[in-house]
């Protein structure tokens, strides 16, 4: 057993033009046992800047380390212009809606064949202007 | 006086393994080792690590009206979801039933290789196997491989002469006659349930509702259980199946969502 999937989780981000979006999935297990369906694992810097920490969930609430935790960056630069980074990202020129759309059903897809993740999803999409946060529904199972 | 103790030594072979023992030496048939540190619990990790995940929930439960059979969908490789849509429920023939837990190819195997054996007891003997009887074979046989890597987990539903009958067998060799059961890694969420609401008065409908809940809430914190909750029901007519509810629906049926306002909530940003 890999410490990485002791909790389970899954993480993804995309960026769209000047806009970005950043979505967890909402489960907190410990191995096959779901413990709870409304955990977060996406942390806000500031109003343009987002990390979601998948992995151990005690490590990613922690000050110190050594940290098993796997980020993944997105955040608005000075100019507006969206950045993701992580170990391997995928990025693409969307408008806004489009990339919800798409960032939500990226999320829903890879937890649909995962056992360690899903129960729900959450969503901040980043625009120079706003941030909205969308909680998904999921299969529960 | 000296006393002699020659008689008690043994000879003790050089430690530089058998075939370098010099050629008068009676030689003992020997065989190599395994090459590792845990000799004990070698052969037991080797077998575990070839063996199929385990991850299912089936339920089974005798009452007024006859047996309830239920089980969810989905098959599991470590975290990977192989399959949603697995049928854990075996027909045996058209009196018994089967669930599958453990190996799918030991369950489904076996199973069917008991279907044979049924059938041929009621070409010899002009009458249907009793419940008794046909657990009894599967037990007997998954015992004479014993040890071997089999892994089943099943329990056998069925309406024979004397009423409903319900065994559970496993490849351990254990059989176990019940009224109520649940085996896989989802058994103590649905026992939760089951527990909590099995009357033996229970009406069909309510039974079959028990049992679709007992499933549901297994797949909910079992993250090895998921899919679809079928619901099988064997009466004096033999089985049918009652339903087969994909759980993703059944979550929302039994809890809606109620939006709150902060899900909903829109926050601004400042411009940069």
């Amino acid at each position: 057993m890999s410490i990485f999937e002791y909790n389970g989780s899954a993480l993804v981000a995309m960026v769209g033009k000047n806009c970005f979006a950043i979505a967890s999935d909402r489960r907190l297990g410990v191995q096959l046992q779901t413990i709870a369906t409304d955990f977060r694992r996406i942390y806000k810097i500031h109003d343009k800047l987002y990390i979601g920490l998948s992995g151990l969930a005690t490590d990613a609430q922690t000050l110190f380390g050594p940290y098993f935790v796997q980020p993944v960056i997105a955040g608005l630069g000075d100019d507006n212009k969206p950045f993701i980074c992580t170990m391997d990202s995928i990025g693409a020129k969307y408008e806004p809606e489009e990339l919800f759309e798409t960032i939500s059903q990226a999320l829903l897809a890879s937890v649909d064949r995962d056992c360690l993740s899903g129960w729900g999803g959450h969503v901040l999409f980043v625009t120079p202007t706003e941030v909205q946060e969308k909680a998904l529904k999921g299969r529960m199972d | 006086m000296k006393l002699d103790t020659s008689g008690l030594e043994t000879f003790v072979p050089p430690s530089r393994g058998f075939n370098v023992l010099p050629s008068d030496f009676t030689a003992l048939p020997a065989f190599d080792l395994p090459g590792c540190t845990d000799f004990d619990g070698f052969q037991k990790n080797a077998v575990q690590m070839v063996k199929p995940a385990k991850g299912t929930t089936t339920l089974a439960f005798i009452f007024k009206e006859g047996v309830i059979v239920a089980a969810d969908s989905r098959a599991s490789m470590g975290g990977y979801i192989s399959s949603q849509t697995v049928k854990k429920i075996i027909e045996i023939n058209p009196y018994m039933i089967g669930t599958m837990a453990g190996g799918a190819a030991d369950c489904q195997f076996w199973h069917r290789n008991l279907g044979i054996k049924c059938r041929l007891h009621e070409l010899a003997n002009k009458r249907r196997i009793s419940v008794t009887g046909a657990s009894k074979l599967l037990a007997n046989i998954l015992y004479s491989y014993r040890g071997m890597g089999l892994s089943v987990g099943t329990m056998i539903a069925g309406w024979d002469e004397t009423g409903p009958g319900l065994y559970y067998v496993d490849s351990e060799g254990g059989r176990l006659k019940g009224k109520r059961f649940s085996v896989g890694s989802g058994s103590p969420y649905a026992y939760a349930v089951l527990d909590s609401g099995y009357r033996f008065d229970l009406s069909i409908e309510e039974a079959a509702e028990l049992a679709r809940r007992a499933i549901y809430h297994a797949t909910f914190r079992d993250g090895a259980s998921g899919g679809v909750a079928s619901v099988y029901y064997v009466g004096p007519d033999g089985w049918k199946k009652l339903s087969g509810d994909d759980v993703g629906e059944l979550h929302y049926k039994y809890y809606p969502v109620v939006t709150s306002s902060v899900e909903q909530e829109m926050a601004e940003a400042p411009v940069a």
